[in-house]
């Protein structure tokens, strides 16, 4: 089916046609919001001249003088690698005994972690912002760490589990044999073996950390603030400042997509593993 | 091997360095013990603030940690904040809507200055808008009403001259000849992006004009009456007819852009928005009604308030009471950056009578005015105090439903039929939820 579909005119012309349209949709959200933040805010919201404008710096300039945006992307870089490197670094052996040494409740146990994700933040909120405050950890990167790591370990023991579950568990009985303990089997052996999993796993933990903004808004004041704080800060009372928020966004998901990519290879991999299972 | 080892020593070292990053951030926070974290919400006037307060600063030695929030997120903190002990903000930027409100609940401090600050010097209807039982509880930053802003010479242009007080018709005839879409020019420029702040303060206005209100005194919702329809009827009709395209995603920063590029004849809206006008031409009038001229034009102010919960209550009341004063409005008067015409206004009689001010805002009589006759008390058509909105704690959720209703109704994805019956039972169903009745 798969080689007739390639010599038709469709599998010719159509497919590649077909996979621009459907990019083009993916991607114009975002070519428009750095479009837009070159506009004044007049231009942004004029009903014509869509296209056709005097392009301006002004949004950017008043984003770093005016709204310290390096604060705010330092604290996003902080959080996001500090969380991701925590998720990483509990995942890793939870997911190692998961996949080499299950128990009659393993699977419960992963349909469990799971199940945390289906919990509307919203009804934590108070508790969460209340053990903040009470740990004195309030408005600090610790507890935006904690946080976005313990929100991400699902996903990210999940993803590692099916990774570590294609290796042969003989590898790993072999090393067993030679005499590692169970720490050297992880560091010597699985992560070598599943590199490739544990990078895609920890780039998307990454970019989840990094667009999260519910609790890196709510935990937060100026210390800790981190670029979704920016964003949430420019939403005017009475409508938007378009040119401005178009900015603020541009630059606050600029890196994420530049890193996305150079690393869309590894993306298009933990997005997809187990798919053709 | 080599590689293994060396992602969990990088691992162990990461993790080490998160410990460490809590204990700088803890030492950072420390070590400003003589600085303030001040809450506000996004507009002009407020980000004018950040550049003049820095005289503040120099004077004071207090340094200020400026929280840029959406309105909705800022109340959401607040609330979260003062019922889990506080201290996460010494001053808040707050509305009218919600200072009486929190100041019954205790959420926040009552204000008391010292008569230089000439209490009495604030305009009464913004006093009484944020006391609660003749206590102050937020100082106003800046006060507005609502009028008509139109330019008078394509009003004239176009043969049509708008009256004080003028009917609904007469407004939509004006807009019909002002509309020139092929120039650039929309007739009328009005809210409909939704939001209880937003489409819902003007149409509030327009119903209110009619003679209607938002609930009964029993406080069932009245949105099924036939004010209501007459009303929303002449709003979609005056927008949808005469408005730019996309009206539905304007409010008042949007328009405030499009009438600065000379796109609209005539835009009815906050009064503070003539501070911002930079096309020559404008004339004012005081808000058009359809026989009831009470409710006509609406009353609101962006105040500062201190929560209850911060340790820093008498620091927090001295930036208050100069950032509410006379002599801040003297600063912002004598800054290179600004001048009289940039002046917080809407909140101190003697701003009025400043000839300079007088001299640098031709809209400072009609301005006057507006304020002036806005009309908050409660009466008996709308049993309940506040003008574009009620000042129970369930207004936000009840005009954030509708609003969706009116927007659509203005887009045509509903009849104006279909979004006033969805009005009514979503308004409905949380009053009898937060048992009114």
């Amino acid at each position: 089916m798969a080689i007739v579909a390639q010599n038709s005119k469709f599998g010719i012309f159509g497919r590649p046609i077909l996979a621009w349209v459907v990019a083009m949709v993916f991607f114009f959200p975002i070519f428009w919001l750095v479009f837009t933040s070159f506009k004044t805010d007049a231009d942004a919201v004029k009903p014509e001249f869509l296209f056709f404008f005097t392009p301006t710096l002004d949004n950017y300039l008043n984003m770093t003088e005016n709204y310290d945006y390096w604060r705010f992307a330092t604290n996003s870089v902080i959080t996001s690698v500090l969380a991701t490197a925590v998720a990483l670094f509990v995942g890793i052996p939870a997911a190692y005994a998961m996949a080499f040494n299950p128990a009659r409740h393993t699977k419960d146990i992963l349909m469990w972690m799971l199940s945390t994700k289906m919990l509307p933040a919203a009804a934590v909120l108070y508790p969460m912002t209340f053990l903040a405050k009470g740990a004195g950890i309030f408005d600090t990167h610790f507890v935006i760490v904690l946080v976005l790591a313990l929100i991400n370990l699902p996903i990210v023991v999940w993803m590692l589990f099916t990774y570590f579950k294609e290796i042969p568990k003989d590898i790993i009985e072999a090393g067993q044999m030679d005499g590692v303990n169970t720490w050297g089997e992880i560091k010597e052996i699985l992560i070598p073996l599943a590199w490739g999993g544990i990078a895609s796993t920890a780039l998307l933990c990454f970019i989840f950390c990094w667009n999260e903004a519910y609790w890196t808004v709510r935990l937060t004041t100026t210390d800790a603030a981190t670029l979704s704080k920016l964003i949430e800060g420019n939403r005017a009372p009475e409508g938007l400042f378009f040119g401005r928020l178009s900015a603020v966004s541009a630059a606050a998901v600029g890196p994420i997509v530049v890193l996305g990519w150079f690393c869309q290879k590894q993306l298009v991999q933990g997005l997809t593993f187990g798919a053709v299972k | 091997m080599k590689l293994g080892k060396m992602i969990s020593k990088s691992a162990l070292g990461i993790v080490a360095g998160s410990v460490m990053a809590l204990s700088a951030t803890s030492a950072f926070a420390d070590g400003h013990a003589k600085s303030l974290t001040i809450a506000i919400v996004n507009n002009g006037h407020m980000e004018n603030m950040k550049k003049v307060a820095e005289a503040y600063t120099k004077e004071t030695g207090v340094k200020l940690n400026w929280v840029s929030l959406e309105e909705g997120v800022l109340r959401e903190q607040v609330t979260s904040d003062t019922a889990t002990g506080g201290g996460q903000y010494d001053i808040i930027n707050i509305g009218m809507q919600e200072a009486p409100i929190w100041g019954k609940a205790g959420w926040i401090e009552p204000l008391n200055f010292g008569a230089e600050y000439d209490v009495d010097d604030i305009l009464p209807a913004m006093r009484n808008g944020l006391s609660y039982n003749g206590t102050l509880y937020a100082a106003p930053f800046y006060g507005e009403s609502s009028m008509v802003m139109y330019r008078k010479d394509l009003a004239d242009a176009a043969g049509v001259a708008i009256k004080d007080n003028d009917s609904w018709d007469n407004i939509t005839k004006a807009a019909a000849a002002m509309h020139k879409p092929d120039a650039g020019v929309y007739g009328a420029c009005l809210r409909g992006k939704p939001g209880w702040g937003d489409n819902m303060a003007f149409i509030t206005t327009m119903v209110n004009s009619f003679g209607g209100a938002w609930f009964d005194k029993g406080f069932k919702p009245t949105i099924d009456s036939p004010q209501w329809k007459a009303a929303i009827t002449a709003y979609v009709n005056l927008l949808g007819k005469y408005g730019p395209p996309g009206s539905e995603g304007n409010s008042f920063n949007e328009i405030l852009a499009l009438y600065n590029e000379g796109k609209c004849g005539m835009w009815i809206d906050a009064t503070i928005a003539a501070s911002f006008l930079k096309v020559p031409g404008v004339a004012y009038a005081q808000s058009p009604n359809a026989g009831n001229p009470v409710g006509a034009n609406w009353l609101w102010a962006w105040a500062m308030a201190v929560p209850t919960g911060t340790e820093k209550t008498v620091e927090a009341k001295k930036f208050i009471e100069w950032s509410t004063s006379k002599a801040y409005i003297q600063a912002v008067a004598a800054h290179p950056d600004f001048g009289w015409g940039s002046v917080p206004t809407g909140t101190r009689a003697s701003t009025y009578a400043s000839a300079e001010f007088k001299a640098a805002a031709p809209f400072a009589a009609a301005e006057m005015a507006a304020i002036d006759s806005a009309a908050p008390a409660a009466t008996d058509i709308k049993p309940y105090v506040g003008v574009q909105f009620a000042a129970i704690p369930e207004f936000p959720e009840v005009g954030s439903a509708v609003a969706q209703e009116m927007a659509a109704a203005l887009s045509g994805a509903k009849s104006i039929d279909e979004a006033l019956k969805a009005s009514q039972a979503a308004a409905d169903a949380i009053m009898k939820e937060a048992g009114y009745y």
